[in-house]
């Protein structure tokens, strides 16, 4: 069997799931499963430039996931008036104060040297942090007093919300850039352990500034690039449209705006995916590969290693950026609480993994499998549980606890299904050529 | 007066739960470098390992006390503690046997056993959730303090009132058990010593004719042991919450960093590092300010360097830090 027949009959596979879910379940559940697939597709696609391409240990995605959901907030939403009138530009120069102080210090590190560079870099960090607080609090204070119930932070610029991906990609790469310079020169595991802090932190800045999109009390109601189901139920053509074709217009409404979303999400994936295929048969893919197979051997034939470590990091953590983007956009809401690295990180590694790292491909498939793993596990375990619990009398305590528990089914899968293919397809299941 | 006042302000708010969060920390962090120093890989699974044992812990405490046994002033968790070290031993040899030896015997790259052990963590984190489910779960009992305020105020008069929970003390004291025996047990014991020559060198140690998978599975016990202690211990401090385990994750690394990744002095010495400084950072000091600095010149706002949720930033930044300058950590540690 050819490795075209292969993996045309892989992705019928995993497409025949999806139409099942759609027959069997509802055509909503079959679209949601579809498009969330297709953003995983991206995340996975973003995780395996870095790792299949370069070997780069990114347990960070979380991170850069949701950077892209901050993306839409900041682009998207319309500008607070009375916010930027009241501390706006005092925080940007707050913040400027603080990107200078750290600028001087690390001027000063290249500069002096012995006892006085050490003397020197505390005393302008610290004279630089006083000062930055000074600045920033007040600023703060102001801004998140008004009107906190709706808005409390400075809003965005009010551009088209499909700017947001864009802008998303690139406060990924921004960050990945910062987080590359400092972390990429050192060994592979403390890239991992670097980047999954760095997630955290993103995600506590997301916490807890309020003023920059309102933390945990989420911004919800962002603009949509999809009409929204109301306003096509309210259409009169678009009901008449529904009519004829012999649907319930409520039921079509849902339909037809996950469709729009699909449409959306299939044309980036697609547009990402043929880059990155582009990319890996290039000299500069080819480059990248030798680059991970042997780093001396590169090194020796004149490439920059690390160079091209820090490049491909950015670009991988912008893809990302991406999807979290997208996401975003697709709940219509920026809820920080919700983001998990057992989900946003994690999950991607086994997307990638299971996939086959090394090959783009590979890497879509696991995105959509994977996810409808993710989804249908939670209804499958019920179901076991109910089986396995059968026999047991209707009040006993251990048959309530293991229907309980089935909803913790998910994790315990994906551990297992991530094992068994590191144990016997560890290249995954379309293997890079 | 003024200057005992503060004094006793900073250790109750500071100094106590800095030194039992740091004796937490470097139990976990002794568990990172061991495997690290042994199995040559970064277990993302140990905070997971963690979260079982203390999971066992409190399954077997309520046992106990459902069946009215109790440790008097003590909690009964520390009765239970035996009991789960076993379990976390158990699990972890099967896991060992299960998943890890396969890659072992292949000579896989380390960054292989890292995602594996990124399945395992998977598969625990479902393990724990399963059984105990993903809320917070109390199971302290007995005495609460060793010294509460109103007896400090007593018997001292001075204002600032001072308090040790019991779990800070135990905390402490089986944390020093704990590194005692351990360094005892690798300094003076034939397989303790087997286990720091294959640490150092494998080739030289197997040519010497120690057992390496004899050498691994003590590794694997001695560190299910402590995890399931740091586990039990955090937990009795704070409170069980499978996903705070998982968090966890990286305090615990960073001090293994810090100290230097493979060396077991190192990861106390990162650990309380750690958090003191994440407890120095974060904590108030309007109080112990107030007390210190002459009339006139006391602070008007909290003096708070950073937030308390930004906690996880200050353990990443003394990482960063010590990674920039210090590579191999403050006690000279391994570099792959």
């Amino acid at each position: 069997m050819s490795d075209t027949v292969k993996n045309s009959a892989l992705f019928a596979i995993v497409a025949a799931l999806i139409i099942g879910t759609g027959v069997i379940q509802s055509w909503n559940s079959a679209l949601f499963i579809l498009n969330m697939g297709l953003i995983s597709a991206i995340m996975a696609l973003g995780v395996n430039l870095q790792w299949g391409f370069a070997g780069l240990f990114n347990v960070g995605v979380m991170g850069f996931v949701a950077l892209g959901g901050l993306a839409v907030v900041l682009t998207s939403m319309p500008p607070v008036g009375e916010a930027w009138a009241a501390g706006g530009t005092r925080v940007i120069f707050a913040l400027l104060v603080g990107v200078g102080t750290i600028a001087v210090a690390i001027l000063l590190n290249g500069r002096l040297k012995g006892r006085m560079r050490g003397l020197a870099m505390l005393a302008v960090l610290i004279a630089g942090f006083f000062l930055y607080r000074g600045l920033f609090d007040p600023a703060v204070k102001a801004i998140e007093a008004i009107n906190p119930a709706a808005t409390g932070n400075l809003g965005g610029l009010g551009l088209p919300v499909l700017f947001a991906w864009i802008i998303g990609g690139l406060l990924a790469a921004g960050a990945a850039w910062l987080i590359g310079k400092t972390a990429l020169g050192l060994r592979s595991d403390y890239l991992a352990i670097a980047t999954l802090g760095i997630a955290e932190i993103i995600l506590a800045v997301l916490k807890n500034e309020d003023w920059l999109a309102r933390g945990v009390k989420n911004v919800v109601g962002l603009p949509r690039p999809v009409p929204r189901e109301i306003d096509l139920q309210n259409s009169e053509t678009f009901v008449s449209n529904a009519q004829s074709l012999g649907l319930d217009p409520v039921v079509a409404s849902t339909l037809y705006v996950k469709l729009g979303y699909s449409v959306l999400f299939t044309i980036v994936l697609v547009i990402i995916l043929v880059m990155a295929q582009l990319a890996l048969k290039s000299p500069w893919g080819r480059m990248m590969r030798a680059i991970r197979d042997n780093e001396v051997a590169a090194e020796a034939m004149g490439k920059n290693v690390t160079r091209r470590h820090l490049q491909i990091f950015v670009l991988g953590s912008a893809v990302c950026g991406i999807a979290g983007a997208m996401l975003t956009t697709l709940d219509g809401q920026l809820t920080p609480g919700t983001y998990n690295p057992l989900r946003f990180t994690f999950l991607v590694w086994v997307m990638v993994i299971v996939g086959g790292s090394g090959n783009n491909l590979g890497s879509v498939l696991g995105g959509f499998l994977i996810w409808f793993l993710w989804v249908q596990v939670e209804p499958l375990g019920l179901g076991l549980m109910q089986l396995i619990t059968y026999g047991m009398a209707e009040d006993s305590a251990l048959k309530a606890h293991l229907i309980d528990s089935a909803a913790h089914m998910r994790l315990l899968t994906m551990g297992v299904v991530l094992l068994l293919v590191l144990r016997f397809s560890p290249r995954g299941l379309i293997p890079e050529k | 007066m003024d200057f005992l006042n503060g004094l006793v302000a900073l250790s109750n708010f500071v100094l106590i739960p800095a030194i039992a969060y740091g004796s937490q920390l470097a139990l976990g962090a002794l568990g990172v470098t061991l495997i690290y120093g042994i199995l040559r890989f970064s277990n993302f699974a140990h905070g997971d390992t963690m979260a079982f044992g203390a999971m066992l812990a409190v399954l077997v405490t309520w046992l106990l006390q459902g069946m009215g046994i109790s440790f008097g002033p003590l909690p009964t968790a520390l009765l239970a503690l035996p009991f789960a070290i076993v379990g976390t031993m158990a699990l972890v040899l099967i896991t060992d046997r299960m998943v890890y030896k396969f890659y072992r015997d292949q000579k896989a790259k380390p960054v292989i056993l890292v995602i594996v052990s990124m399945g395992v963590m998977f598969i625990m984190n479902g393990l724990v959730r399963f059984v105990i489910g993903p809320n917070d779960q109390k199971f302290a009992d007995g005495e609460r303090f060793i010294i509460s305020v109103r007896e400090f105020k007593q018997m001292t008069g001075l204002r600032e009132g001072l308090a040790i929970k019991t779990t800070q003390g135990l905390t402490v004291v089986v944390a020093v058990i704990c590194v005692a025996a351990l360094f005892w047990f690798l300094n003076r014991t034939r397989t303790g010593k087997s286990m720091r020559a294959y640490s150092d060198n494998e080739d030289l140690a197997l040519l010497s004719g120690i057992n390496p998978e004899r050498v691994v599975m003590y590794t694997w016990m001695i560190v299910a042991a402590l995890a399931t202690i740091a586990g039990v211990l955090y937990g009795l401090d704070k409170t069980f919450k499978p996903f705070v385990y998982f968090q966890l994750l990286l305090p615990i690394f960073a001090s293994a960093i810090v100290g230097g990744l493979g060396s077991p002095l190192g990861a106390i010495a990162g650990g309380f590092v750690i958090a003191f400084s994440e407890v120095t950072i974060t904590y108030a000091w309007k109080k112990v300010l107030t007390y210190w600095m002459p009339e006139g010149l006391e602070p008007s706002g909290l003096v708070q360097l950073l937030s308390t949720d930004y906690k996880f930033a200050v353990s990443f930044v003394i990482l960063i830090v010590v990674l920039l300058f210090k590579p191999t950590g403050i006690f000279k540690g391994k570099s792959v």
